[in-house]
């Protein structure tokens, strides 16, 4: 059989609108901030996208400020019916101009067009939805006649789904009354730069949304300051047991999502071609820059040999390159920084003895990239079956009972997401209640929705994100 | 026969409770506990670090059973509880008088409201899944489906002043939940505490679900707080709370907020100390034929 390449379908980076130079956006206005600006950089090129001014301390006070202001003026007192126009027409703004955005968010942070269009987007529109429609019904979340919320919420958010962070922070604090300061992470602030013009064209009172860029210092400030009630952050388990610890003993209230070291759990009578596309979508989806990832795969022992070969076989047809180009499925690793970490986790699981494979496919000379690896013979005291790595390396360990594959994918400090494949309804039930993770996806994996609360067990973080009980992160109940 | 000699009655030594049993202290310590008016009342044994940790291995491995157990079974074991509570109504109130230096009416009324809302905690068991839960709505061919479940071993420090009431105003709401817990009684008024770990012991609830030490909650409350085996905090009892915050962060606990000032427990609670021990479960699954 003849084999056709792909030509390439390359999406045009004019749709971004990219300026030569971004600012924050302060009390409605984007103001030129006093922090050390940042250069911005493609992953895929490595060549410098922008220049950003980043906030200083006193912008953050102002932020805080306006943010406060705003409360107490405009977005706190308004009726809920109001608050929920405004988060409809952000909404509403977003779709329209999501094709821009959706390239934009490739060219800053790396994640393949295909993703950014077909799955963020559409995403970070449903959580401005969603959550629109819970602004005047607040009295029947189930928190008692009129929650009140808590004022201003700073919330710091991470990389690897700029946008999409940004909606799941936004939208349920504004929907509950909250004004916002949000940080977006220093290698990707583009599109919440962008998203300030949105508030602007929403015609959103100035302060309720304020957008700050900088790097961890920046954050910390905002932890730290002493005009914020509630902080919300995404990002390593290492920096939220920091912000946790800052935070102690003050009234701010915090919800944390953090890192994840996922099990997918494969039982022998899985559908195997089902389970190979969920394997695929749950570690490679996004370079793997996910906290749900499903990083560790355990295949039940009698059919593990026969699913890594399929695997690999599957793996082995993924494109990796250019994330503009509409074929890609596995794009750019979002910073030097990161892929040297995959890099120095990869090498500790060869150095730990167990079995490397990289997928064959062509990989850049420019631009951060690793190919799809997998790394077989696991044992869980390894590295790479215990740390997070936040890339495409997929760790394979087996098991020989329900009870061993329970106990396996139970064993780990996180507790976030994971992933069940039988044809055994009673089987997945019986495994999906003993796994301790907040998301459990059966026969399926990486779905995300407004109405389905996401958030993680024990050093995964506390709190969650959507569906009512996310409501509550946001309300003084 | 007026030369007869009173009857000497039997002094109680009291112990702590961990896995089901009676043991003192590994430390051998104990400590005087006095009435209000500074009459000696018994000694009370003073727990050490090495009974912390005892008391979290028993709840850790009382967990699996006690969060599997179905809700309605975890009901009925509750409702006995109160039962024997209610059996013992005399009993608390002579404790609670003495230790809380209550007239026998308001000590009365402090035991009944106790009792009360330990039946009101065990009425939940079998609510709270159908109240935060959630058949969730999304875009797309999929059953997804939120239910919240117990976050594991809970760490209390049980208010100083009311023994009884506030005592059970913090336990009752963990084990409800499915939880597990391991409590420091409060440490001048621990005597109500020790005739709960008898009814706990002779009700059917298993062995290790309920823990409880008498000691200080300033000697205590670090191990619990830093314990990696401790997955909640409530640090109620507690003087220094935010370095006892700061230690829970260590692991990520979950610490409760609670307020400076001890409540008054006689108020009727909402549902927050349930749902402050609950963890959402979102479970997806493909729909389609």
């Amino acid at each position: 059989m003849p084999v056709f390449e792909y030509a390439p379908a390359p999406e045009s980076r004019d749709l971004a609108n990219l300026k030569p130079s971004y600012r924050p956006f302060i009390d409605g206005e984007f103001v030129d901030g006093g922090g050390e600006p940042l250069k911005t950089v493609n992953p895929a090129t490595e060549e410098v996208l922008a220049e950003v001014s980043t906030a200083s301390a006193a912008d953050i006070d102002t932020a805080v400020k306006a943010a406060r202001k705003a409360f107490e003026k405009t977005w706190g007192p308004m009726p809920g019916s109001e608050r929920a126009k405004y988060l409809f027409r952000i909404a509403r703004l977003i779709q329209e101009r999501s094709r821009e955005l959706a390239v934009l968010e490739t060219l800053d942070n790396g994640k393949p067009i295909k993703e950014s269009r077909d799955s963020d987007l559409p995403l970070v529109a449903a959580h401005f939805f969603y959550h629109a429609g819970w602004a005047d019904k607040l009295d029947y979340a189930g928190y008692g006649p009129d929650p009140k919320p808590l004022g201003v919420a700073g919330q710091i958010i991470p990389w690897n789904f700029p946008l999409l962070m940004l909606a799941w922070k936004i939208a349920p604090a504004l929907a509950t009354g909250n004004t916002v300061v949000l940080k977006p992470a220093e290698t990707t602030p583009l599109t919440a730069l962008v998203f300030g013009e949105i508030c602007q064209q929403a015609g959103l009172p100035p302060g309720v949304v304020n957008i700050l860029p900088g790097a961890g210092d920046v954050g910390a400030r905002l932890v730290g300051h002493p005009g914020i009630d509630k902080i919300a952050f995404t990002g390593s388990t290492e920096v939220g047991k920091l912000i946790q610890r800052q935070v102690a003993g003050t009234p701010k209230r915090l919800t944390l999502e953090l890192g994840g070291k996922a099990a997918n759990v494969v039982f022998d009578d899985a559908p195997l071609d089902q389970a190979v596309e969920g394997i695929v979508n749950g570690i490679f989806f996004n370079q793997g820059h996910v906290c749900c990832a499903g990083s560790r795969l355990l295949a039940q022992e009698s059919v593990a040999e026969e699913l890594l070969d399929k695997l690999r076989h599957r793996i082995s047809t993924l494109r990796l390159g250019d994330p503009l180009d509409k074929n890609t499925d596995v794009g750019a690793i979002n910073s030097a920084e990161q892929l040297t970490r995959i890099r120095e986790l990869a090498d500790s699981g060869e150095a730990e003895g167990a079995q490397r494979w990289t997928s064959p496919c062509p990989v850049p000379d420019r631009g951060f990239f690793f190919a799809p690896t997998v790394f077989s013979g696991v044992h869980q005291s390894m590295r790479i079956a215990r740390e997070e790595i936040f890339g495409p390396v997929l760790s394979v360990l087996t098991f020989r009972t329900p009870d061993e594959a329970v106990a396996k994918a139970n064993n780990t400090p996180y507790g976030l997401s994971a992933g069940i494949w039988s044809e055994k309804g009673s089987r997945i039930l019986w495994t999906a209640n003993r796994l301790r993770a907040g998301v459990v996806w059966a026969n399926t994996f990486n779905r995300f929705d407004p109405a389905a609360p996401f958030g993680g067990y024990q050093e995964s973080g506390f709190g969650r994100e959507g569906g009512r009980t996310g409501l509550e992160g946001y309300l003084s109940v | 026969m007026s030369n007869q000699p009173e009857r000497i009655t039997v002094a109680k030594t009291y112990k702590l409770f961990i896995g089901g049993k009676f043991p003192r202290s590994e430390s051998g310590r104990v400590y005087p506990v006095t009435d209000r008016k500074g009459n000696f009342l018994a000694n009370a044994a003073h727990a050490s670090r090495k009974d912390v940790r005892d008391a979290v291995v028993a709840a850790r491995k009382a967990f699996p059973g006690w969060s599997g157990a179905t809700a309605y079974n975890r009901g009925q074991v509750l409702y006995r509880v109160a039962e024997v509570l209610e059996g013992r109504r005399d009993q608390f109130v002579a404790e609670v008088g003495a230790a809380e230096g209550l007239s026998g009416r308001r000590a009365e009324t402090v035991v009944d409201a106790a009792i009360d809302r330990w039946v009101w905690y065990a009425g939940w068991t079998d609510k709270v899944a159908s109240v935060l839960g959630a058949a969730n709505p999304v875009a797309g061919p999929y059953f997804s489906f939120t239910v919240p479940e117990p976050t594991g071993v809970v760490g209390i420090l049980a208010p100083q002043k009311s023994s009884l009431l506030g005592l059970v105003s913090v336990l009752a709401p963990a084990l409800a939940t499915g939880c597990t817990a391991v409590v420091v009684s409060s440490a001048e008024r621990p005597l109500p505490a020790i005739t709960l770990s008898e009814v706990l012991a002779t009700s059917d609830l298993p062995g290790g679900v309920a823990n409880i030490l008498t000691g200080r909650a300033a000697e205590l409350g670090p191990w619990l707080a830093s314990h990696g085996d401790v997955n909640a905090l409530d640090p109620t009892g507690a003087e220094d709370r935010a370095e006892l915050a700061r230690e829970a962060a260590g692991t990520v606990k979950r610490v409760l907020a609670v307020p400076a000032e001890e409540p008054d427990w006689t108020q009727r609670p909402d549902i927050a100390r349930l749902r402050r021990y609950l963890e959402a479960k979102t479970v997806w699954h493909p729909m389609g034929v």
